[in-house]
């Protein structure tokens, strides 16, 4: 065997000091940390958590069409930032990724913009122009290299299309995310229906919303017998749902995302803008749902849902603001807070973040295995940092965290064997 | 009593002493109203903006003549007229606002929070005149003092109904906001279709049956139904809603004797009431709509000679206050 490239000296991995080799991209080893060598770079970790570079398996990078919310380059420094060694970008761009060219735009942009990576998966849309009326071209959309389907962001009322869809979808090996909302019954909403909604005199969007459609996704994938995975879940009822489903042997999958697990509709008190999201921050009951499905696998992979907006689309009234949380930058911060309050250990951040995402996409994952893909961080729980429009590296600086101080930072990250930055 | 609040946003923001203190001061307005000539010099050189987003001629009216009768200067900007109309980026129009100094802004918008969104960015006082589903506190203000100059201020063993759609209804939310606040009991009849999400939580009893309903109340308030309320599902017609929520003079014999009947106006006679009981003695629907003049005096009194109301001349308050969204002036609320 040749060689380290690099090593990656003094790193904590569970628990124990490492020094991590590293050749042609690829882990060699994880060897005593200060094993001499002759060979290779050096990079000294100073004591610092080493992760696998994370997955991001929902974000929203608004290139082409809303390059003023965020574009692929930004996107993507955010995700560098942030620990994300992949991300999966959602397809309601404009135009739509309902064709092979979209879909190889957004992958040569990433490639120009951040050769070294992260590494852009384009998710393809399900329907012609997420218009939910005619199938939108998935074999070609998979041969330009779209990883997953989905109509996120316009859900598909129609359950015979969405029948269609997920049968045609599994010809070509390919996962369909759904986002789980009846749109008749979210219509017009700005917040969780409840207690909040009835003060603000604002229309909520209730919960059932949701889990009605989480209902018929779970039933057709039953009777189909093919796979689902379920986007953003937000509230109780869903999750019994996808427990219900998962001990009948339903091939269903979920993700939720740290804001479902850290806040509540409260939230939007005094019209927060910046708290309005798609599906609504829920109550205390649902986030103790949701804490206890993270814990237990019932929900499987964590995802931002990042969603940039420009400043002057938030700062309008509630009824007005699009829904949104710019969420690469603050993702892993806000899930240290639930490793510090004890909901989650350091093992489940690498499997919601990592190898799940990873397997249920079938992507390369590093589990830091001889031969695994060299993506990883480095990260200090103990650097404090104060969220502010300077300190995000997305365009978006729409998110309920700005003025707070998060635990943690991200303090080297390489893709590939290659340092993007120390 | 020193007004602490630079804006009105909300029956929740008042005290119950700062409610009977609005009272107290309409009370000595609406002598005023009783002269030949009803006009004092009170607030001589303050300039008053009544922005009405969503159209309402009542209630602008109602301040416009408040305003005058005070000496005040109003200026109105209709939502069809100007630039400053429905569709305009409100952030836009708050900085057109403060660039015309103005010393308080009425606002009616159809947007629950509008209210909020404007005063975080003026310096001068907002005054909320109905946001969207949100909150009308001067309605319920002047409902307060309508029925006060009956009861009292102490409503101790009293008991309010409100009648109607309640989960749109932006009076409904400031009425029992301020009714209990005053120690009233508060209960609210709708088909379940027109209660708002949540309303279990609130501080009242909850009915669906209006003759019960009215047993032993001495109140009885109607809103206003939207006639799209059908359209959009929530009610199947109109006759079906007068039969079943319509007040008629049967319900309100199962009501404490001398029950007071009130309106906030515009009716829809037959629909929420019965013609004739809307004209009847114990009605205080046209009582309401002086004690609307009144009370908003009072109001505009209150918000433009409060102590550290911004001074027009003072170039500190110009330069500092008015552009720091931080200032002590908005962190009161
Ligand atoms: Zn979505």
């Amino acid at each position: 065997m040749p060689g380290p490239d690099l090593i990656v000296r003094n790193v904590l991995w569970q628990d124990e000091l490492v020094s991590l080799w590293i050749g042609q991209g690829v882990i060699q080893r994880l060897a005593p940390p200060d094993e001499p060598s002759s060979e290779g770079e050096q990079l000294h970790g100073g004591g610092a958590l080493l992760l696998p570079g994370l997955i991001d398996a929902h974000v929203h990078l608004r290139e082409p069409g809303f390059e003023y919310k965020e574009d692929i380059a930004s996107g993507l420094e955010a995700a560098v930032r942030g620990g994300f060694s992949a991300v999966l970008a959602m397809a309601n761009t404009s135009p739509v990724n309902d064709s092979a060219a979209v879909t190889s735009f957004m992958r040569d942009r990433a490639a120009a913009a951040h050769p070294l990576g992260p590494r852009l998966h384009p998710v393809g849309a399900l329907t012609k122009g997420l218009a939910g009326l005619e199938l939108a071209p998935l074999a070609e959309l998979a041969e330009a290299g779209c990883v997953a389907f989905s109509n996120d962001g316009m859900p598909v009322a129609n359950p015979d299309l969405f029948r269609r869809a997920m049968e045609y979808a599994s010809d070509l090996g390919l996962v369909v995310i759904d986002h789980c909302e009846d749109p008749v019954l979210a219509e017009g909403a700005s917040m969780n229906e409840g207690r909040f909604s009835g003060l603000l005199g604002l229309k909520g969007q209730p919960v059932v919303a949701e889990s009605m459609q989480v209902a018929r996704d779970i039933l057709l994938a039953e009777y189909l017998d093919l796979p689902i995975h379920l986007a953003h879940i937000s509230c109780r009822q869903s999750v019994e749902l996808i427990r219900w489903a998962k001990v009948r042997g339903v091939r269903v999958s979920a993700e939720t995302c740290p804001h479902y697990l850290l806040w509540t509709e409260e939230m939007v008190q005094g019209y927060n803008t910046l708290a309005k999201v798609n599906p609504p921050l829920r109550t205390d009951d649902d986030v103790l749902t949701l804490r206890q499905a993270v814990r237990e696998g019932v929900i499987d992979i964590l995802v931002t849902d990042h969603a940039p907006h420009a400043d002057h689309e938030k700062e309008v009234p509630m009824d007005e603001a699009p829904n949104g949380i710019s969420g690469l930058d603050t993702a892993l911060s806000l899930s240290w807070k639930l490793v510090r309050e004890g909901v989650l250990s350091p093992q489940d951040l690498c499997a919601l973040w990592s190898a799940r995402p990873g397997a249920l996409f079938s992507l390369p994952v590093n589990r830091f295995q001889p031969g695994d893909p060299a993506d990883f961080i480095l990260f200090n729980p103990d650097l404090e940092w104060t969220v502010t429009p300077e300190t995000l590296r997305s365009k978006g600086k729409n998110t309920p965290c700005l003025g707070q101080t998060l635990p943690g930072r991200v303090v080297a990250h390489g893709i590939a064997g290659k340092i993007l930055f120390s | 009593m020193l007004w602490p609040h630079k804006d009105l946003l909300c029956i929740s923001q008042l005290t119950a002493a700062e409610i009977l203190y609005v009272f107290q001061m309409a009370r000595r307005f609406a002598e005023i109203n009783t002269r030949p000539v009803k006009k004092v010099p009170t607030l001589k050189g303050k300039s008053v903006i009544l922005f009405f987003v969503e159209p309402s001629t009542r209630t602008k009216t109602s301040f416009d003549i408040a305003g005058k009768r005070l000496s005040a200067d109003t200026y109105s900007l209709a939502a069809s007229s100007s630039s400053l109309r429905k569709g305009e980026n409100l952030k836009d129009s708050a900085l057109t606002l403060q660039a015309m100094h103005p010393d308080a802004l009425v606002l009616r918008h159809h947007q629950s929070g509008a209210g909020e969104f404007l005063a975080r960015r003026l310096s001068c006082s907002v005054i909320n005149a109905g946001d969207g589903w949100h909150a009308h506190p001067t309605q319920a203000l002047l409902d307060g003092f309508t029925l006060s100059e009956v009861w009292g201020d102490d409503m101790t063993g009293k008991t309010v109904l409100i009648v109607g759609d309640i989960a749109h209804s932006r009076v409904a939310r400031s009425d029992v906001l301020l009714f209990t606040a005053l120690g009233a009991r508060v209960r609210i009849c709708a088909p379940r279709t027109l209660l708002p999400a949540g309303v279990r939580q609130w501080p009242v009893e909850v009915f669906a049956d209006l003759t019960e309903a009215c047993k032993g109340v001495d109140a009885v308030i109607c809103l206003r139904l939207q006639l799209e309320r059908q359209k959009a599902g929530l009610l199947p017609d109109l006759r079906e809603y007068a039969r079943t929520y319509g007040l008629g003079a049967g319900h309100l014999n199962k009501a404490n004797p001398g029950v007071l009947v009130m309106h906030p106006g515009p009716m829809n006679r037959g629909v929420e009431i019965d013609a004739a009981l809307a004209d009847a003695e114990n009605s205080l629907i046209l009582d309401q709509v002086s004690a609307g003049v009144a009370t908003r005096m009072a109001l505009l009194f209150l918000f433009l000679t409060r102590k550290d109301a911004p001074d027009q001349g003072d170039v500190r308050s110009d330069q500092t206050e008015s552009r720091q969204p931080q200032s002590p002036l908005l962190q009161e609320d």
